[in-house]
């Protein structure tokens, strides 16, 4: 579809009749709707209220990104073009999403305002009913291509979000930690899916090579649930872990997990395992060379 | 590709520079097991530092010698298994049970000699003659 300046009433001379014919019922739909912006706006914020949807706005916030949105919505039927409208459904989507607002809220109100300008048409057109439907058939598929793209555009955003904040708990809960020389300690929190048990593992192995670790203690106090897959790869990579000449020592087993290993029935004849993160750090101590004293027993005899 | 096999004291240490074939996985395996006779070796050393992947025959190759070099009298360790290989072959379950591994060759000769250590300490091989 063509794109029209605004302020030229232009002919799309060289269009096919009925396209010039749609091209001008959308220019008089358009003019409709700018003229009666404020009432139409007032309209919709109106049952946005009522249908208590956007709660988690004020009506101030909620005023002015209707504003915007009419505008947007209005500017993508005259142009029939909707980049514009996608980059502002995201950007919209972006500042409300942290805000609480949820997907229903979002298509809740573009059906809303695509009700509200609808009626208004019926109002205006309702004596020529043969002029309503020729109005409807232009609005129609550009107000559906709308309320699409607005909702498209905000699923989208929620996702992008949601990939972000699932590395960014990644790569928080993954940290290998040097307390000693040759000695690295891994501590996992949290749910243990496949793909991060792989990163874990494979961070551990580096880290090892780097640090020239020869003990590694992993500690899973902080691992909420422990089933075949988990205990598999905790099995392998502390055998990955041996063949890089590093022993690893496990520790924070609760009594649930202690059980779920021997009933699954994973070989943990090569794991060495100690109750808590303190023993496991003694023991590795004391495989390294170390004895930890008070200062007091160092002290010169007399 | 033959293997470049030095003799530090003691020991036998096997540098694999690339990727073998099993013709010549084989060959070291026979040529290491050779040496430990004729050097009276206590240690083996097969660095595999340079390897980017070690498959089945790789693995079990490994294995063989360090049994084979057992039964003369020597102790092995496979040095420098790349954090990738190492991944690749607990995936694949592809063990070395049984065989002792070190970060690299540094790490391997001091295993190896607290070996030794620990044999002459234990009195190991002393039949009392009382």
């Amino acid at each position: 579809m063509a794109t029209r300046s605004k302020e030229q009433p232009s002919t799309p001379a060289g269009l096919p009749a009925p396209m010039q014919d749609t091209a001008a019922l959308l220019r008089e739909l358009v003019a409709h709707l700018r003229q009666n912006q404020t009432q139409l706006r007032e309209e919709w914020a109106r049952r946005i209220t009522r249908a208590q949807l956007l709660t988690a706005m004020t009506e101030e916030e909620i005023f002015a990104e209707a504003t915007s949105v009419y505008d947007n919505y209005v500017e993508a039927l005259e142009t029939g073009t909707f980049e514009a409208l996608q980059a502002y459904a995201r950007n919209l989507s972006e500042r409300i999403i942290p805000r609480g607002v949820e997907t229903h809220e979002v298509v809740g109100i573009v059906l809303l305002l695509r009700d509200v300008l609808a009626r208004s048409l019926f109002g205006k057109y309702h004596e020529d009913f043969d002029k309503l439907n020729r109005i409807l058939d232009a609005y129609e598929p550009a107000a559906n291509r709308i309320a699409n793209t607005v909702a498209v555009g905000f699923v989208q955003e929620r996702e992008r979000i949601i990939r972000q904040q699932q590395e960014a708990i990644r790569e928080l809960s993954t940290p290998v930690l040097q307390v000693r020389e040759r000695l690295l300690i891994l501590p996992i929190i949290g749910v243990i899916d496949p793909q991060r048990a792989r990163q874990l593992t494979e961070q551990l192995l580096r880290a090892i090579r780097t640090n020239r670790a020869k003990v590694v203690v992993i500690d899973i106090t902080g691992v909420a649930a422990m089933d075949s897959n988990v205990a598999n790869h905790l099995v392998q990579t502390v055998e990955a872990s041996r063949l890089l000449g590093a022993t690893v020592i496990v520790t924070g087993l609760s009594p649930e997990i202690a059980q779920t290993l021997v009933t699954i029935g994973v070989d943990l004849s090569e794991m060495a395992t100690v109750g808590d993160l303190q023993g496991g750090i003694e023991e590795a101590e004391r495989l390294l060379g170390y004895k930890v004293v008070p200062l007091e027993e160092l002290a010169p005899k007399a | 590709m033959e293997v470049p096999i030095l003799k530090q004291g003691h020991y036998l240490i096997a540098s694999i520079q690339s990727a073998l074939t099993d013709a010549d996985l084989s060959q070291l395996r026979e040529a290491l097991i050779q040496r430990v006779g004729k050097f009276r070796a206590r240690g083996v050393i097969v660095d595999v530092t340079a390897l980017d992947v070690m498959d089945s025959f790789a693995v079990r190759t490994l294995r063989d010698i360090a049994h084979m070099a057992r039964l003369r009298g020597a102790e092995t360790v496979i040095v420098g298994i790349q954090p990738e290989v190492a991944f690749a072959m607990v995936q694949l379950g592809l063990t070395l049970k049984g065989v002792s591994t070190a970060l690299d060759l540094e790490e391997g000769l001091a295993f190896l000699d607290r070996q030794a250590q620990q044999r002459v300490e234990r009195g190991q091989g002393r039949i009392d003659r009382g």
